[in-house]
């Protein structure tokens, strides 16, 4: 009895002797946006980076997913405080949160998607949105017959906006009378959650004769490409490959890699180069594209994948200057 | 109801009543967690760790059940002249309109001077958003929990649009004015006394204090007397020569003015800004509160901790049990709010056979 009590002991000290080791491994956490970890979009496409980083590296990613508003600030407090680090915020409406709370923790790496901190310990990730909405914009007017596309935004933000500019201009790149129907779901956070009102969007679009109508709206999204679907249209996906959800009608999705961002966000961290400051993602280094895969390859023709590969090399190269609305709150079309 | 409304010793009412009510809503949470595969003991220790365990944790559950306390006490002082206000969270909103104003124009000023001035106009924007539905009950029998619901959409909409439209500060996605600077933050309560760096902050004293003064209103005043009965019979009360319309629009204007010390809290304590949704439903979970509380300050005070200690303690909860999805959180939490709210007469009856006094 008392060996096999000293043995236990024995075994205990061992494996807290042994604990500090594996404490020198990160302790990643996310804190999640409104839309929720299964929004099918944004959020789930981070939520599949994390799930990569783990199955890679054995390490296991804590999340939350906030209830309100004023939750954040007080989640990332938590996990600061309970030794998380790094810590990714998902979203341009946690900044203020980020920028809070990095303040107080200087020694935890922050990382935030979509918003821009300016703090020696947080590292910003953004996108060239733009980039990516032009691509789908040209497969949007080449697949058109109508000459009629139509656009469905969540939340009526520059960032939003940015997707509509891209969209447009790759739209008008095919056909300069291509004509861009452009909706806003909301004008607060909500709007990133209401698949009724994106779909009734989407009919209204479509009654004014859009054939394919592009979401980037979150959760909205669903209602709008339920809407094409039964409508006999197509619809164009955003952020995560969503091509699977209505196949055949799907004509591509407009892929921003929030994925491979947090996967490398916290391998980086894991190997010790994290990197503080603003990186941006664009075509050029895989951060955004659009998607093809054996969901949408019977809509999507020789000469449109032809075409979407000129664009997208000549955006890498140069001789494309796709407009970023952010840059002036303007779009030229 | 029979039996139900016998008299039974206050704190059987007050304390034993709600608590075998909350034992009861714990008891079919844990089933239903146990249903998905955890240990609901786990989870009960994790809550209650999360939401008393350390100082940090009693201040976040005294930060919440700040907004419990003003929002109970609003929906039960209408409930004693019979009226159910369900637009605390609305009446909250517009206090924080008023909240904010005062916190982005007059921060030059000393917060000394900053903070009444803001719980003044809490007060006043909360009593004014509430006048309209009062009058309309008092004078044309509009029914007030109509009325009251559907000044809370109109609530939701004025807000956000002055919140995207004009307060928004330039150049910037989220939705909120800028933060308040100088006089307009008001400082936590870890600033005076040797707490841990939580929201929580003065505005807790102040519900401390509506508290005391709703008791002695409701209670020992004239006016208490007279709103109690128009509350249990408006034409009793019209006989002993009270004029209910006058007294109905009283109790809302100040069931209002109390639903603004949310605000107070949130946008001047917490938040230092103001942001779409700060009222976080708390004005719903008031009614809870109240019903909970038994519409007595006493009750109402218990029954804001305990629901500040659900909120705190469920976010807790998350963190501990990462397996445990924050829609389960979110189920916990209702079935509190139902078995000591909706449901909290069902054992009443039981209690007055086991200690009423005939």
């Amino acid at each position: 009895m008392l060996r096999t009590l000293a043995a236990a002991l024995l075994a205990a000290t061992a494996a807290l002797a042994l604990s500090p080791a594996q404490a020198a491994d990160i302790k990643p956490a996310i804190l999640f946006d409104n839309g929720g970890k299964f929004d099918k979009s944004f959020n789930e496409g981070v939520w599949n980076g994390a799930q990569a980083f783990s199955k890679a590296t054995g390490v296991e990613v804590r999340d939350f997913e906030p209830q309100n508003d004023s939750q954040r600030e007080q989640a990332l407090r938590t996990f600061a405080r309970r030794g998380n680090d790094p810590i990714l915020a998902v979203g341009f409406s946690q900044a203020s949160s980020v920028a809070a709370v990095a303040k107080d923790f200087p020694k935890t790496h922050f990382m935030i998607i979509d918003g821009v901190v300016d703090a020696p310990n947080v590292q910003s990730i953004l996108f060239h949105e733009e980039q990516g909405s032009y691509l789908a914009g040209v497969m949007a007017a080449m697949a058109s017959k109508t000459g009629k596309v139509g656009f469905v935004g969540g939340m009526d933000i520059p960032l939003i906006r940015r997707f509509a500019c891209g969209y447009a201009q790759g739209a008008k790149s095919v056909n300069p009378k291509e004509q861009v129907f452009e909706n806003m779901t909301g004008t607060t956070g909500a709007a990133w959650n209401d698949p009724v009102r994106g779909g009734e969007l989407a009919k209204s679009q479509m009654e004014q004769g859009a054939d394919v109508v592009f979401a980037a709206a979150g959760a909205t999204g669903l209602g709008v490409y339920q809407a094409a679907t039964d409508a006999g249209k197509l619809a164009i996906g955003v952020d995560s490959n969503q091509n699977y959800l209505h196949p055949g009608h799907m004509l591509t999705s407009m892929v921003k890699r929030v994925d491979i961002a947090t996967q490398k966000a916290f391998t980086d961290a894991k190997a010790g180069t994290f990197t503080p400051g603003i990186t941006v993602l664009g075509l050029k280094q895989g951060g955004v594209g659009v998607a093809i895969d054996q969901y949408n390859q019977s809509l999507v023709t020789p000469e449109m994948k032809a075409r979407v590969e000129q664009a997208a090399s000549d955006i890498k190269d140069g001789k494309v200057d796709v407009h970023d609305y952010m840059t002036d709150n303007k779009c030229p079309m | 109801m029979s039996g139900g409304a016998a008299p039974l010793p206050w704190w059987i009412d007050y304390a034993l009543l709600p608590l075998a009510n909350l034992a009861l809503a714990l008891l079919v949470a844990g089933l239903l967690v146990l249903a998905t595969g955890q240990s609901p003991l786990t989870a009960v220790a994790a809550m209650a760790q999360g939401a008393f365990g350390s100082g940090e944790a009693v201040g976040y559950t005294l930060y919440y059940a700040t907004d419990m306390i003003f929002a109970g006490l609003a929906v039960a002082v209408a409930f004693h002249g019979g009226l159910f206000n369900i637009g605390v969270e609305g009446q909250a909103y517009i206090s924080g309109l008023g909240v904010a104003l005062v916190c982005l124009y007059l921060d030059a000023l000393p917060v000394w001077l900053v903070a009444p001035l803001a719980v003044a106009a809490a007060a006043l924007f909360g009593a004014g958003w509430a006048a309209v539905p009062a009058w309309l009950q008092a004078r044309r029998g509009s029914h007030i929990v109509i009325t009251t619901i559907m000044f809370n959409f109109i609530a939701y909409a004025l807000m956000e649009w002055l919140i995207v439209n004009v307060l928004i500060k330039r150049g910037q996605m989220a939705p909120e004015t800028r933060g308040f600077n100088g006089g307009g933050l008001l400082p936590g309560l870890d600033r005076f006394l040797p707490l841990a760096p939580t929201p929580l902050n003065p505005a807790f004293a102040v519900a401390l204090a509506c508290l005391l003064l709703v008791w002695l209103l409701i209670w020992h005043t004239r006016w208490g007397y007279a709103l109690r009965v128009v509350g249990a019979s408006p034409r009793a009360a019209v006989y002993a020569g009270i004029r209910p319309a006058r007294l109905v629009i009283q109790a809302m204007l100040l069931s209002g003015a109390l639903g603004g010390g949310i605000a107070f809290n949130e946008v001047m304590g917490a938040q230092h800004k103001l942001l779409i949704g700060f009222t976080g439903g708390y004005g719903f979970t008031g009614i809870a509160v109240a019903l909970m509380g038994r519409n007595h300050p006493f009750g109402v005070l218990l029954a804001a901790v305990l629901f500040g200690a659900l909120y705190q303690g469920g976010a807790e909860l998350a963190f501990d049990m990462p397996s445990m999805s924050s829609d389960l959180v979110v189920a916990v939490q209702g079935l509190v709010i139902l078995f000591t709210g909706g449901l909290g007469l069902m054992l009443r009856p039981a209690f007055v056979r086991a200690f009423g006094r005939s």
